[in-house]
């Protein structure tokens, strides 16, 4: 008898999300679908505004990464004030925008590794679901605990003294930034406490890696076989194809790794992509052009970054890519699960940056904005801890936006994420007529791979407990189950 | 001595000089009461009546209450103070102000207002009121959502021959503060700036210059108002 399971909401990912699963009369998986129910409309009613209030009002879109699109729309208004494509500020003001951005994505990483997705790997996929959260984590695994919370409060810190606070500051304005680093704040991160200063986060990064490393080791093939499947991906490289989340171009690579977007100027993004509307989710389904909706789709976020890039330029990061790159045989990496394994990587290489970035000099300079002959449209780009994003605007002569356009880094994996919880579903579910607890946690596992952001690609926040049902074809409910986030 | 006259303001004595408003008397004491219309240099017109204060069990305005010998004069009281917070309320939700993306945050004395008297969720329910911005001017921007009718732009923001560059357009509930759009054209950098500063709110924006003042930096960031 063919059913429709429903998931909702997706816990422990940021956002509000549902998963209906249709099975068939022979009680296979038939269809699958990541639905996002919530609407914020943030590119509505930006319009009207002035455009140096956007970086301001538009990262309201987010709690978690604000900063990503308090960056994004900077650097498109970077363009529109006459400060160059991207590359055009002072040394300070594009530091200091640095520094910013790897201490917010240090901490959305940390948040995701430690807070949300850890309780998966230490208590198991199928754990006591009393047990498998963060609480959980800070019972029986202390020292883990409380290296994710201090983790998380360097990066916050690192934000509060180039932003003015952790959430929701106005460090970056069109043409550059407000404030330099002073070096009571700098030695307040370099040196910092025992358990807080720069090198202390290297130490830290290095060690998760390590865990995760040996998780891997005994815990192979579910890792490796996890919601494992091929696709293109894309994110922004250095113009020497060295990973870098501020500026670049941008590139793609199919699954065996050709190239197919070579390092094209991101201001042009929408000659390259398209965004797809499907009725049953207020999340867009974007794809490269030229390969049309079947083929275009694209992963974004640490898995993309780690195969589209060269290398990474600081040595401990690159020494981790170097190993990490060698497990795959230099061939792009398919294996969702594996996005954990990148986002560590990046978390080092983050704290690696911003510990250089600290003994930067450049740092205490007064040159901190730049600006030149107005433009009427901008364009900026960033990669966000969750993948590429995507800001343009357009204004008009009286200073005031008359056009947004958010491709936030979630809406790019829309298509990978539903069809991680396509492969999942199919592995945990076909055959099955009873949902159990672990079925549904497998799901979120697979969309918690992807630490989506759900509010930011649909502008919508919520809190998630979570709703399964089992409806017959006939519209009946077979079997429901909640749960309370 | 035969100027001086005694005051009673909370309990405490003060002495001062006939002619004087009790506004003025107060802040000499650093008594506060808080204001949003008056402007030091321009004549009060009590517009807003947050500096309401009790005289002898009587609501005055005490901007343009003079100080007269031997007034007992209740100010920090929880009943004035409670007034005071709901004129602020009022000020809220008859306009669009959403702080966390106004420039102003921060300088803003109707925030700081608000956060003196602890305002958590208006009593009155939001007007949401259809509000336009004016961005015509090249220098001043006129967002009218945040605009609460003081008049200190007017009163204040002159040429050399005395010409206003603000006015009040249209009557009763439709009533707001324009910029003479012919006048405007002409406005110094150093008027158009003052106008800002001297907005107690966010309704008065020199183009351009958004959030360049870092947070820590603004007025009420570590001093809170009145204190």
């Amino acid at each position: 008898m063919s059913k429709k399971i429903t998931i909702e909401p997706v816990t422990r990912v940021e956002g509000h999300g549902k998963v209906t699963i249709l099975m068939d009369d022979h009680a296979q998986v038939k269809e699958t679908r990541l639905h996002i129910v919530e609407f914020r409309g943030f590119e509505r009613f930006v319009q009207g505004r002035p455009y140096w209030e956007a970086p301001v009002l538009v990262q309201r879109l987010c709690g978690i990464c604000p900063v990503s699109h308090h960056i994004a729309a900077a650097k498109a208004m970077d363009v529109i004030v006459g400060a160059g494509n991207g590359d055009g500020l002072t040394a300070v003001g594009e530091k200091m925008r640095r520094l910013m951005h790897y201490g917010q994505f240090f901490q959305s990483h940390v948040l995701h590794f430690f807070h949300l997705s850890s309780p998966d790997f230490l208590f198991g996929i199928d754990g006591d679901p009393a047990l498998r959260n963060i609480i959980g984590v800070a019972q029986h695994h202390k020292e883990l605990a409380v290296q994710g919370v201090m983790m998380r409060k360097f990066g916050q810190e690192v934000i509060k003294v180039t932003a003015g606070k952790k959430i929701h500051g106005t460090g970056a304005i069109p043409g550059g930034i407000n404030k330099n680093l002073s070096i009571a704040e700098r030695d307040s991160l370099l040196v910092g406490t025992e358990l807080l200063n720069a090198d202390k986060m290297v130490d830290w990064s290095l060690a998760a890696l390590e865990f995760f490393k040996n998780y891997h080791k005994n815990n192979q093939s579910q890792l490796d076989n996890f919601a494992a499947f091929p696709s293109n991906h894309l994110s922004l490289v250095r113009k020497d194809g060295a990973l870098d989340i501020y500026h670049g171009v941008l590139r793609a690579v199919d699954a065996e790794g050709k190239r197919i977007l070579n390092d094209v100027d991101y201001h042009e993004y929408y000659n390259y992509i398209e965004e797809e509307v499907r009725n049953w989710s207020y999340m867009k389904f974007p794809y490269l052009k030229h390969l049309g909706k079947e083929k275009g789709w694209y992963r974004v976020g640490p898995l993309a970054r780690l195969n589209t890039c060269d290398f990474i330029p600081t040595p401990l990061a690159q020494k981790e890519f170097e190993e990490y790159k060698s497990y795959t045989n230099g061939k792009p990496n398919n294996m969702s699960l594996h996005y954990h394994w990148a986002r560590l990587i990046e978390v080092l290489h983050s704290a690696e940056v911003i510990r250089d970035l600290l003994n930067d000099p450049d740092l205490q300079n007064e040159d901190l904005t730049v600006k030149g002959k107005k433009q009427l449209e901008g364009v900026g780009v960033i990669e966000a801890p969750r993948g590429t994003l995507f800001h343009h605007y357009k204004i008009n002569e009286e200073d005031l936006i008359t056009m947004a356009n958010l491709i936030v880094s979630t809406t790019n994996n829309n298509e990978p994420m539903n069809t991680a919880v396509n492969k999942t579903a199919h592995a945990f579910m076909d055959g099955q007529t009873h949902i159990s607890e672990p079925m549904m946690n497998a799901v979120e596992v697979a969309i918690r791979a992807y630490d989506p952001c759900l509010s930011c690609a649909t502008h919508a926040l919520g809190q998630m407990p979570l709703e399964v049902s089992l409806v017959g074809p006939d519209g009946r409910m077979m079997d429901q189950k909640l749960k309370n986030g | 001595m035969e100027n001086q006259i005694k005051i009673i303001i909370d309990g405490q004595e003060v002495l001062t000089e006939k002619g004087k408003t009790i506004l003025e008397v107060a802040r000499e004491n650093n008594i506060f009461i808080p204001t949003l219309c008056h402007f030091m240099g321009a004549d009060p017109k009590a517009n807003c009546r947050v500096c309401t204060i009790k005289i002898h069990n009587r609501m005055m305005t005490s901007c343009t209450t003079p100080a007269a010998d031997g007034m007992e004069i209740e100010n920090n009281t929880p009943e004035l103070n409670d007034i005071r917070k709901s004129i602020i309320e009022l000020l809220f939700v008859s306009g669009n102000h959403f702080c966390p993306t106004c420039e102003k945050s921060g300088d803003c004395e109707l925030q700081a207002l608000a956060y003196r008297y602890q305002m958590m969720v208006p009593r009155f329910p939001y007007d949401f009121p259809q509000k336009k911005i004016d961005s015509s001017n090249p220098k001043i921007l006129k967002e009218q959502n945040r605009c609460i009718s003081c008049k200190r732009c007017i009163k204040t923001i002159k040429d050399e021959q005395g010409r206003h560059y603000f006015a009040f357009r249209n009557r009763g509930n439709k009533i707001e503060v324009v910029l003479d759009p012919d006048l405007g054209i002409e406005i110094s950098d150093e008027l158009a700036l003052m106008a800002m500063k001297n907005c107690p709110v966010g309704s008065i924006i020199y183009k351009e210059k958004g959030f360049e003042k870092p947070i820590g930096t603004r007025k009420f960031d570590k001093t809170p108002i009145g204190s």
